[in-house]
């Protein structure tokens, strides 16, 4: 069995033959690991992980998804292996139901019914969405549909399941229960890819984060070594979270200050041992 | 003077067993800049459809008490005069933009208020120019980043010179730094047009310093209504799971330590400055 999820090897994409929208992707994500994409508008971190799942195939360089080239495979066996919830949940979304909607991949798959009923109920449970199961889902507040989008996605358990800006629309709570399940996938040793502008989401949750930048990977490491870091946050359009800012600004009064700081609690121990 | 009034106002929408938004007063006076916030279903969608009048013209259900806009009852004015009043900016600006240049997009709102072409001309000009993205009127909307489609989207409406603007989210899909500056531009525009701006947000870090009040809903209430700083160290602001800023956890963590910071910061700056002052006392006591 291959070790990697995820293997890209000087991955080069362009639309329209003249303009790459990846440039020499060299990428290896391992089985069951949790990693965070992050870059500015545009970078190619949506058309990077239409890679994963083959709908998108290099036109120079290699994908590789559990082994599989992508290039020899079709994309209905990829996709029993790995699930994308899209950004837009209304690319996404179009039965009558939201219970409809999230046994549609299951019955596509021609999954016996009876399992299709327990996974629509696990998901629509897991997703906080049981009153609306009969609801239609565009009935829905846009932060609802999204969940709908992930629960769709779950409910056939895929084994690499990658969310394009899962945040979005999604209030405090949510986003608890997002990390929540983020964490519970990882548990499930399931290979979680998030692309996310949320900079206070993506420190909380991931000890990796890659950074795009006009289609090429500028950088990989921790939180706090990526945040710190002003070059690759100017050139990837991206903010320190607000905890490693208050640090940064405080250095010009306690100049002893530790900048490395993402989390509020290591930020709290570094001012009391000057207050 | 007050551009929207809701008195005693609820709603609840057909076919669902709950209030949506129940018993809301408030007044809106021209030019305020106002954050609404609140966990996911508490209602501020609700809240943005009664104030452009798709509630109660485009969604049905029980509607009671009242809602104007410029002094007129939302409900007894149609959609087409209150698109005049109220402009709606929504999360995901690729479901609103749909004409093949930014300009034809920008024209397109106008053309709809029937208005001369010399005027269609003027405002189009003003719009490119208030957005800064005059290099974009041929381009392409699908063509162009988030953060510009935004700007389109916004651009849109603004020159149909709305004295409310509505924005759903406006910088949910966009990347952190476009995401200031759509919102430096929103100061901009109120500076400019003396428009009175609402906007609906999760991100607090990023918008609460910009902000004159902030309103927190929860399922269907106002639970919070005021001066920023006021509205989040509320304990029931905290407790309903608004993202408070770290600035304002961090002042609260600090405070049970016994580190009382002398003014409730917003930013990353404000805390800086206050902790220092605090460390100087410290030092010298």
């Amino acid at each position: 069995m291959p070790e990697n999820a995820v293997y890209l090897k000087e991955v080069y994409f362009t639309y329209d033959g003249i303009n790459m929208v990846l440039s020499n992707i060299n990428l290896t994500i391992k089985k069951g690991e949790k990693v965070a994409i992050m870059g500015e508008n545009g970078a190619g971190k949506t058309t990077l992980i239409k890679h994963f799942n083959g709908l998108l195939k290099p036109v120079k360089g290699e994908v590789r998804i559990l082994g599989y080239d992508t290039r020899r495979t079709p994309v209905s066996t990829l996709a029993r292996h790995v699930g994308i919830v899209f950004q837009n949940p209304d690319h996404q979304l179009f039965a009558e139901s939201v219970e409809d909607e999230i046994a549609f991949a299951l019955r596509n798959f021609g999954f016996p019914e009876e399992v299709v009923r327990k996974r629509t109920e696990w998901a629509l449970n897991v997703m906080d969405l049981t009153r609306y199961r009969k609801t239609s889902p565009f009935l829905l507040s846009g932060g609802e549909r999204k969940r709908v989008a992930i629960a769709s996605v779950l409910s056939y358990n895929p084994e690499i399941i990658i969310f394009d800006e899962p945040t979005t629309g999604q209030d405090y709570f949510q986003k608890q229960k997002i990390a929540q399940l983020l964490k519970l996938l990882s548990l499930q040793n399931k290979t979680v890819i998030v692309v996310t502008h949320d900079v206070e989401f993506a420190v909380e949750n991931f000890e990796k984060i890659i950074v795009m930048a006009r289609g090429r990977i500028i950088a990989e490491g921790t939180p706090e070594d990526i945040f710190n870091d002003m070059k690759v946050l100017k050139t990837a359009r991206l903010l320190p979270p607000q905890v490693t800012e208050c640090a940064i600004k405080l250095k010009r009064y306690l100049p002893r200050i530790r900048t490395q700081v993402t989390k509020v609690e290591d930020l709290f121990s570094e001012i009391i041992k000057y207050c | 003077m007050i551009v929207a009034r809701f008195r005693d106002f609820s709603f609840q929408y057909e076919g669902t067993s709950f209030w949506a938004l129940k018993d809301i007063s408030l007044d809106i006076r021209e030019g305020e800049m106002i954050l609404i916030t609140g966990p996911s279903g508490c209602g501020k969608s609700t809240f943005c459809r009664a104030l452009n009048g798709l509630i109660p013209h485009f969604y049905e259900g029980v509607y009671k008490g009242s809602v104007k806009i410029l002094g007129k009852e939302v409900k007894d004015t149609p959609t087409y005069e209150l698109a005049r009043y109220v402009g709606m900016v929504f999360q995901n600006p690729e479901n609103q933009l749909f004409a093949s240049t930014v300009e034809r997009e920008i024209i397109f709102g106008l053309e709809n208020l029937n208005l001369p072409q010399n005027e269609i001309k003027e405002r189009l000009n003003e719009a490119l120019r208030l957005l800064g993205i005059e290099d974009l009127r041929k381009r392409a909307p699908f063509e162009l980043s988030g953060g510009q489609q935004q700007k389109v989207a916004i651009a849109s409406i603004i020159a149909m010179r709305p004295r409310i603007l509505v924005m759903d989210e406006p910088t949910a899909n966009l990347d952190p730094v476009s995401a200031l500056e759509v919102f430096d531009l929103l100061i901009e525009l109120r500076k400019k047009l003396n428009i009175t701006i609402l906007v609906v947000e999760h991100r607090l870090e990023v918008i609460a310093p910009l902000v004159d009040r902030i309103i927190v809903m929860n399922k269907g209430r106002i639970i919070a209504d005021g001066e920023p700083r006021d509205a989040l160290s509320r304990t029931d602001v905290f407790t309903i799971g608004v993202g408070i800023p770290k600035v304002i956890v961090l002042y609260r963590k600090l405070k049970r330590q016994g580190i009382k910071l002398d003014k409730i910061p917003l930013t990353p700056d404000e805390l800086a400055v206050e902790v220092a002052k605090r460390c100087r006392k410290t030092q010298s006591t």
